[in-house]
């Protein structure tokens, strides 16, 4: 019977206890996966730097579910910052005013490059958004007519192109980074090889026409990643032919075990990114809930310190790990908005 | 047997041989193959085990050293406390620039002059981050060493570490690596001088997480982890137990009861993740629990064990034989002190070798952890079951992640210290039945 005595009154003590913990004295963020490394950066720095408060907890889990998070209410059982890799949209933003959380403040961080990179056996490798749109569709023009993708090499799209069967391995849907590759890459592939022209005139509806262009081969060609960059670098060390999607940030760790691809001519570096002649990048951001500022110990300085030049000035830790600062005008704007109280 | 046979077996030699086909031959033949496919199947597992664990062990064995660099620091009042504010100002102490002093020492034993700013920037880079922090803490400890020159070890940064190791490969282009040649000459210089050499890294121990790889531990998950098997055991072994005491010994046998055990072996094979959704919802949301704190995922991982616990338990409980409760009946007990006195005890090895492999099953969960919010970045040191923590696995799986070459050796290294642990559990739990076993 002691035993159950005991255990009884475990319960209620857990209970009891979860009760009177309420105040809450540690900053929670969730989110982004590309956003996390630097977020732990910032929040390990701020633990550091500012020994009267705790180094935040950072979660992750990806833009969508971090945002799902943020939006359930206020209050201190919910997370204070979300991460995302793209901006918050229109419905999430709803469901944030729907649950209570009206005042959201966007803080941009930097920007992202997105390379592609092959295994580092292979030789220098230029990349059109035409080229990779041709070899990764579901369907692509041929004598003036829709098929299906019949390219089983690279150099079938462009003779320039290694001989190899095609493989990429792109980030799958989940992913922040698959939106800009759609955005950037298909799309962009499309108008200039004259696809979206045809595919205009076999489909009225310019959403589903949108849609057919950026649709990916499903032939096995093209494979889709949910998980992250470690596993592409897995299946690029495998197929040496293959081609994959990384994080600029990455790409600048691993770069004795990748070789880059060029983007119309354009190396992805930091300078070329922030410059914006790579033309595939895409900004970071963290939304931060204004009526916890205040509240949750610690949780102004962190955003003020996040954002200072310090943290992702050109010259900073974060930009050392493959942050693309912004131009200096915009880091000011930055600031200066979030110090105004700017909300969405 | 053999005295029966006897008086038989003389005549059965007079008899006239018939020779029937009993396919003896066959039947050895059968035994024989069949024996082969047994020792094919361990084999096949065992080879299996092996690449594992070869895997693991060569990759992760390095991580439990670490490189760092012993040089004699002086701590120069000049860029510790120009101005000599910190007996009035206490702040002055703890945002003095640090890193600055561990640059220096180390640029001095290199002979690099302090004017040349390119060199002395990668002289920076050779050091940890983390140097801030930890001669911060010296100095905060101890202010009296201002002014004095000590002699620090100090944790040399992930992409040294990594070369000196040989896990970068430094014949490709210096442009394709983290690590200049300049750097490469000055980490074989000092290592003959063995100011730079590999130590013992107690840091991978009680570290928290961290995003430099040479600094970061798994100190927060054992501690995390720690707490939620203590509330998995404190919660789901007496209700488990309670449970199928109930179950097995009063409630009567009727097709609500079969329910009830079609049920409980149910739940048993449900997906983990499940689980955390159920704690997500319950925990978090309806009861208001704190996020990513171990109490709720002890909760959760109680839930999951649970039906581990009450099978292993009933199981137990059956065995112990009949006659034992009969006679404890026939003297007079009543059937509570049957069962607490004479089934329990005999029933506890079982009991205990089924709590622990629930135990140990739990201890390597993530996937419910991930929705509860433990997979997280956690530096600080949870002081209760309330603050956040992570766990052992999920410290696994969040380095796996990492893009820095330093934390491949050190997810395997995490990987050997589950499964040190996991290994005491199931010796614990072989002891243990050997210590109580009866046979009867």
């Amino acid at each position: 019977m002691n035993i159950l005595k005991l255990s009884a009154a475990a319960l209620v003590a857990s209970v009891a206890f979860a009760g009177a913990a309420a105040a809450r004295d540690q900053i929670q963020v969730a989110g982004s996966s590309t956003v996390l490394p630097y977020a732990k950066i910032v929040a390990e720095t701020f633990g550091e730097t500012f020994p009267n408060f705790k180094t935040p907890v950072v979660e992750s889990g990806g833009s969508g579910a971090g945002l799902k998070e943020f939006c359930k209410g206020v209050g201190e059982a919910t997370i204070d910052i979300a991460n995302a890799s793209r901006p918050i949209n229109k419905s999430e933003l709803e469901a944030c005013k729907a649950a209570g959380v009206t005042d959201v403040q966007e803080v941009r961080i930097g920007y992202d490059g997105i390379v592609f990179a092959a295994a580092s056996s292979n030789g220098d490798m230029k990349i059109e958004p035409k080229d990779l749109y041709k070899a990764l569709a579901a369907e692509v023009v041929v004598d003036g007519k829709l098929v299906a993708n019949p390219y089983k090499n690279w150099s079938d799209v462009n003779a320039t192109l290694p001989k190899g069967p095609i493989a990429a391995y792109i980030p799958g849907s989940k992913h922040g980074t698959r939106e800009v590759f759609e955005e950037k890459i298909m799309t962009e592939g499309c108008k200039e090889s004259g696809a979206a022209e045809v595919i205009k005139a076999a489909i009225t509806d310019a959403k589903q026409a949108a849609a057919k262009c950026v649709a990916i081969r499903k032939d096995g060609a093209a494979v889709d990643i949910d998980g992250d960059y470690t596993e592409t670098l897995a299946r690029i060390s495998a197929n040496k032919t293959g081609l994959g999607v990384f994080g600029l940030a990455f790409y600048e760790n691993n770069m004795d075990k990748l070789k880059v691809a060029t983007v119309k001519d354009v190396v992805p570096s930091t300078e070329t990114i922030s410059s914006g002649k790579y033309p595939v990048s895409r900004p970071l951001f963290f939304y931060v809930k204004k009526a916890h500022l205040g509240v949750i110990p610690g949780l102004k300085e962190y955003v003020e310190f996040f954002i200072s030049d310090a943290m992702v000035g050109p010259d900073s830790p974060l930009a050392e790990y493959g942050l693309v600062a912004a131009p200096d005008a915009e880091r000011e704007a930055v600031r200066k908005a979030f110090a105004a109280g700017k909300t969405m | 047997m053999s005295q029966v046979v006897t008086p038989s077996a003389t005549p059965a030699a007079a008899r006239p041989r018939v020779r029937r086909d009993i396919g003896i031959k066959r039947r050895y033949a059968a035994e024989r193959r069949f024996r082969a496919y047994g020792i094919a199947a361990i084999l096949f597992g065992l080879v299996f085990l092996f690449m594992l664990l070869t895997s693991v062990v060569s990759k992760g064995y390095t991580a439990f050293q670490q490189t760092m660099i012993t040089v004699p620091i002086e701590f120069s009042e000049q860029v510790i406390d120009p101005n000599k504010e910190r007996a009035t100002n206490p702040q002055k102490l703890l945002t003095a620039n640090y890193p600055v002093l561990a640059r220096n020492a180390v640029a001095k034993v290199l002979g690099v002059a302090e004017n040349d700013r390119t060199k002395m920037r990668e002289v920076g880079q050779m050091l940890s981050d983390s140097v801030r922090a930890q001669l911060r803490d010296l100095v905060v400890a101890n202010p009296s060493i201002i002014g004095t020159t000590q002699s620090v070890r100090l944790l040399a940064a992930g992409d040294l570490d990594s070369a000196f190791k040989g896990q970068i490969d430094l014949d490709v282009t210096e442009s394709n690596r983290k690590i200049s040649d300049q750097q490469v000459g000055w980490m074989k210089q000092m290592a003959e001088a063995g100011t730079l050499a590999k130590h013992f890294n107690t840091g991978i121990f009680v570290n928290g997480a961290s995003s430099r790889p040479e600094a970061a531990g798994v100190g927060v998950a054992l501690i995390g982890s720690f707490y939620m098997m203590l509330i998995v055991l404190v919660l789901a072994l007496p209700i488990g137990v309670a449970a199928s005491i109930y179950l097995e010994e009063f409630a009567p046998k009727n097709r609500f009861t079969d329910l009830i055990e079609v049920n409980i072996n149910n739940l048993a094979a449900v997906p983990s993740i499940v689980y955390g959704l159920l704690g997500l919802a319950v925990f978090i949301n309806f009861m208001g629990l704190p996020r990513s704190a171990s109490l709720i995922g002890g909760l959760v991982l109680t839930l999951m064990t649970l039906p581990t616990i009450i099978i292993a338990t009933r199981a137990a409980l059956k065995a112990v034989p009949p006659s034992i409760r009969a006679a404890a009946l026939g003297l007079g007990a009543s059937k509570m002190q049957t069962i607490f006195h004479h089934v329990l005890p005999l029933a506890m090895p079982g009991i205990l070798t089924g709590t622990i492999i629930g135990l140990a099953h739990a201890l390597g969960e993530t996937a419910p952890l991930l929705l509860i919010g433990m997979v997280a970045f956690v530096a600080n040191y949870p002081t209760t079951p309330l603050d956040p923590s992570t766990a052992l696995p999920v410290q696994i799986y969040m380095w796996a992640n990492e893009a820095e070459r330093a934390f491949v050796e050190r997810t395997s290294g995490a990987i050997i210290i589950l499964l040190l642990f996991l290994i005491a559990m199931n010796v614990g739990a072989i002891l243990l039945r050997r210590r109580f076993e009866r046979r009867w």
